[in-house]
């Protein structure tokens, strides 16, 4: 998935989680995480965050994340909503999306 | 029998709201992707729902998908993705023939299809929103095996009538007895519209004591505190289980003596009387009332 433009989906709602998407210069993934629940979960987040870029086969991301103690489905569409923005997906593929 | 008292909607994109869903103990949860999403947010809502049915484990409660019409940029979509996500009933709004569940029914089986899965087990509610799914109600109601119930949405139906809503409910009276009609002649569950004002309580328990005494199955709800104020409504009394106890009693000892009828405290007791008061005591029974052991082997038998 290529990304052509900056995505961005979520809200800064309890349980909810702000993510920003936009591809890098650098041609890596790098992301930055803001979360209220940084020292137990943070490493877990950026693992998720990875794990769901990898699936979609996204190699070349800078992730924004500010999160208020979303549940994983919760960051996971969040996301998924964000990439779809960012590559300008406007048909979506739901035989692929698992 | 299914219970379908309460069925509590849940904004679409609201994640606080979507996760603790079931925690009120409503009978149906109704995700909606429809009127209370923006259109700059349908994807999102859409991701987000999908996401979550397919994560979290609602229990008993029943999981609603009320998703955009087909006639909108979004319904299709909204079909392909709930239908893998597999909520147990996706519910149409502003239904006005039976075409327009015919062809969500086709979608879905062609989805359910692709999909892998079994074709049917996702269930269809339509909503009538407005005069022209009024007239069609029975026609609705008869077009689909999926089809579990009907749903009454009065606030487009009143705006569509050049009116408004008032506390007595006098327009609306038509409408729902036509779906409640066309939902019994056609073994489906009636379910009552909103009742906006939730800080107005006394004006909401007289509605859902209309409703019930109409013979509506329950009533959509948009604040969790309403949902406790139906099911009590919805409870059958100690009174009301007491005499449909007596009853059932004196039909098997008139059925053991090879009469059908028989009478308690000086009224006849014929089959009808006796349908409704296993319907009361069964709804006691889903409603967590105690039983005696006798009836609670009988039920879970």
């Amino acid at each position: 998935m290529n990304l052509i433009r900056t995505g961005k989906s979520g809200t800064l709602e309890s349980s909810d989680v702000m993510i920003t998407v936009r591809n890098n210069p650098a041609n890596k993934i790098e992301i930055k995480l803001k979360s209220i629940v940084e020292k137990g979960f943070g490493n877990h987040i950026r693992s998720f965050v990875e794990s769901v870029l990898e699936e979609m086969m996204v190699v070349s991301a800078i992730v924004d994340i500010d999160d208020r103690s979303a549940l994983d489905c919760v960051i996971r569409a969040r996301l998924e909503t964000a990439l779809h923005r960012a590559a300008g997906i406007t048909v979506f593929n739901w035989e692929e999306i698992q | 029998m299914k219970l379908r008292r309460t069925m509590l909607y849940v904004p679409g994109n609201n994640p606080n709201m979507v996760k603790d869903a079931h925690i009120y103990r409503s009978d149906s949860v109704m995700f909606d992707l429809e009127d209370s999403v923006s259109v700059q947010e349908k994807d999102a809502a859409r991701f987000l729902i999908f996401r979550a049915l397919k994560s979290i484990d609602y229990e008993n409660t029943e999981t609603v998908v009320r998703i955009n019409g087909l006639n909108t940029p979004f319904g299709v979509d909204d079909v392909k993705a709930m239908v893998r996500a597999r909520p147990d009933v996706i519910r149409l709004p502003k239904t006005e023939t039976p075409d327009d569940i015919k062809a969500v029914d086709k979608l879905i089986s062609e989805v359910e299809k692709a999909a892998g899965i079994e074709e049917g087990s996702i269930k269809l509610f339509a909503a009538i929103e407005n005069a022209k799914g009024v007239v069609h109600a029975y026609q609705i109601a008869l077009s689909s095996p999926r089809l579990v119930g009907i749903a009454f949405g009065a606030e487009d139906f009143v705006t569509n009538l050049n009116t408004q809503r008032s506390k007595g409910g006098l327009e609306l009276f038509t409408a729902r007895q036509e779906i409640l009609m066309a939902s019994r002649a056609a073994g489906l569950h009636a379910i009552d519209t909103v009742f906006s004002d939730v800080n107005d309580d006394e004006g909401f328990r007289r509605e859902v004591e209309l409703i019930k005494s109409m013979g509506f199955d329950g009533k959509s709800v948009i604040n969790p505190r309403q949902v406790s104020m139906v099911h009590e409504i919805y409870t059958p009394t100690m009174e009301q289980i007491n005499s449909a106890r007596k009853i059932l009693r004196a039909i098997e000892q008139a059925e053991s003596e090879g009469s059908g009828v028989a009478s308690v405290n000086g009224k006849m007791i014929d089959k009808p009387i006796v349908e409704r008061a296993r319907r009361t005591l069964e709804l006691a029974h889903l409603s967590g009332i105690y039983l005696d052991e006798m009836e609670e082997e009988e039920f879970n038998a």
